[in-house]
């Protein structure tokens, strides 16, 4: 069971960094859209400070949705999403792994990159610390929830717009509580300690349910 | 022991087989035949557990396929229309991946071995999108040569193979059914096997 898991996230890596430019478009697509906001708003330093954790999250939020698609797609693509499906391991097990898979590439880069963004921003040093912080607790629920929507829209037309409907709404407790922490850590009286907690709370409950409501998914889409 | 009970499918609005019965014992080959559309693919997905039948019941050792779940799963090998193999990966990949995921330990010679005997010797270590459809399907078909599975449900498995790879898939298949394996195939060709049984199916000539 173990193995199958290994064997399954190894595989997915390889072939991301086999097909390096999939990796490096959500990133890329990351840094831009965060970067036109000083752009667009002017470089006035309390201005941005006050959009900086806001405008992190919905990128985060955005490059996370980007990758979702192909999450399954390449595999339902090739029969190898059969061969998971009737490989006799438990399911949600072999979801989690392409799951964790997707995160290493997705959303831990977006993690280590945080403090550039931070600093575009006037963010002050504890503030980006408490962003690295929440980025790397929020996004693997980002994650999560998104498989259960990649597995539904799995093979319908127009899935990807779709995708983003069902998904997006579902972000939003990640993405209040996640630029809260960031926000509150700006502020001298303030204790950030209680999102910080309430996303581990989503990531628990997220890491419990989303791979069964994937799997499950996605024996409905392959039907 | 293999066995569906009036079972009935249905793709849309079009039922494409009704009250069909099948039994197949170990050793047994059942060759399941019928015009294009007939209805072979859904039933062969169904008979995995891919696809859920409108009604009636399929049984593996005398238990509903759908309550053993997993332990079904596990002593069955399907080969679908499509290969279920990584372009970007070399076919050593393709097959060390297939194997563990089916549970089977494997030694990275016998990767090797399966490879060959499958004729592509030199080709193990490209990618597998370099290479020509035919070879993308032995990559697929060397799956055969490793598994422990007992029931095997192939769709048409001889499409885009060559006269050598069709004899051997033969053999394969031969060899399964005379250790006492089960083989459920579609396929325009015929079949010929040196021991065991072969049974036919027909389907959709009822009308």
């Amino acid at each position: 069971m173990g193995r199958s898991f290994l064997a399954l996230l190894r595989r997915d890596i390889t072939l991301a960094l086999r097909r390096r430019t999939d990796v490096l478009t959500t990133l890329f697509f990351f840094v831009i859209v965060v970067s036109l906001f000083p752009l667009g708003v002017g470089s006035e330093r309390e201005v941005l400070r006050l959009l900086g954790p806001g405008v992190v999250w919905v990128a985060a939020l955005l490059a996370s949705m980007l990758a979702l698609e192909r999450l399954f797609a390449a595999d339902y693509e090739d029969g190898t999403l059969e061969q998971l499906l009737l490989a006799g391991q438990p399911l949600a097990l072999l979801v989690l792994a392409k799951v964790l898979a997707h995160w290493l590439l997705t959303g831990l880069p977006v993690v280590l990159i945080a403090p550039l963004i931070g600093m575009q921003y006037y963010l002050p040093q504890t503030a980006i610390l408490m962003m690295m912080l929440a980025l790397l607790v929020g996004t693997p629920v980002l994650s999560l929830i998104g498989a259960i929507g990649a597995a539904l829209t799995l093979g319908l037309r127009g899935g990807g717009i779709l995708l983003s409907l069902l998904v997006l709404p579902l972000y939003v407790p990640v993405l209040i509580y996640g630029s809260g922490a960031v926000s509150v850590s700006t502020i001298a009286a303030a204790e950030s300690q209680p999102y910080l907690f309430l996303l581990g709370a989503f990531l628990v409950l997220a890491l419990v349910f989303a791979p069964l409501a994937s799997a499950a998914a996605l024996r409905i889409s392959l039907e | 022991m293999l066995e569906a009970v009036d079972l009935t499918c249905r793709r849309g609005d079009r039922r494409l087989f009704e009250a069909l019965d099948l039994r197949v014992a170990p050793g047994v080959l059942l060759h399941v035949r019928g015009r294009n559309g007939s209805g072979k693919t859904t039933l062969l997905r169904a008979l995995c557990g891919l696809f859920s039948p409108e009604s009636g019941m399929i049984r593996w050792r005398n238990e509903d396929i759908r309550r053993l779940g997993d332990d079904f799963r596990r002593d069955l090998l399907y080969f679908g229309h499509l290969n279920g193999i990584k372009s970007d990966l070399t076919g050593v990949e393709n097959l060390r991946v297939a194997a563990t995921l089916d549970g089977d330990a494997v030694h990275t010679d016998d990767l090797w071995q399966a490879l060959e005997r499958l004729g592509l010797a030199g080709f193990e270590d490209l990618p597998t999108r370099m290479l020509s459809q035919g070879q993308k399907k032995r990559v697929a078909l060397a799956r055969l040569v490793i598994s422990k599975a007992p029931l095997w449900i192939l769709d048409e498995p001889f499409t885009a193979l060559d006269v050598d790879a069709v004899a051997l898939l033969q053999d394969l298949i031969a060899d399964q059914v005379a250790d006492g394996g089960l083989v459920i195939l579609t396929t325009h060709q015929e079949v010929a096997l040196t021991s065991g049984q072969i049974e036919r199916l027909d389907l959709g000539s009822r009308h």
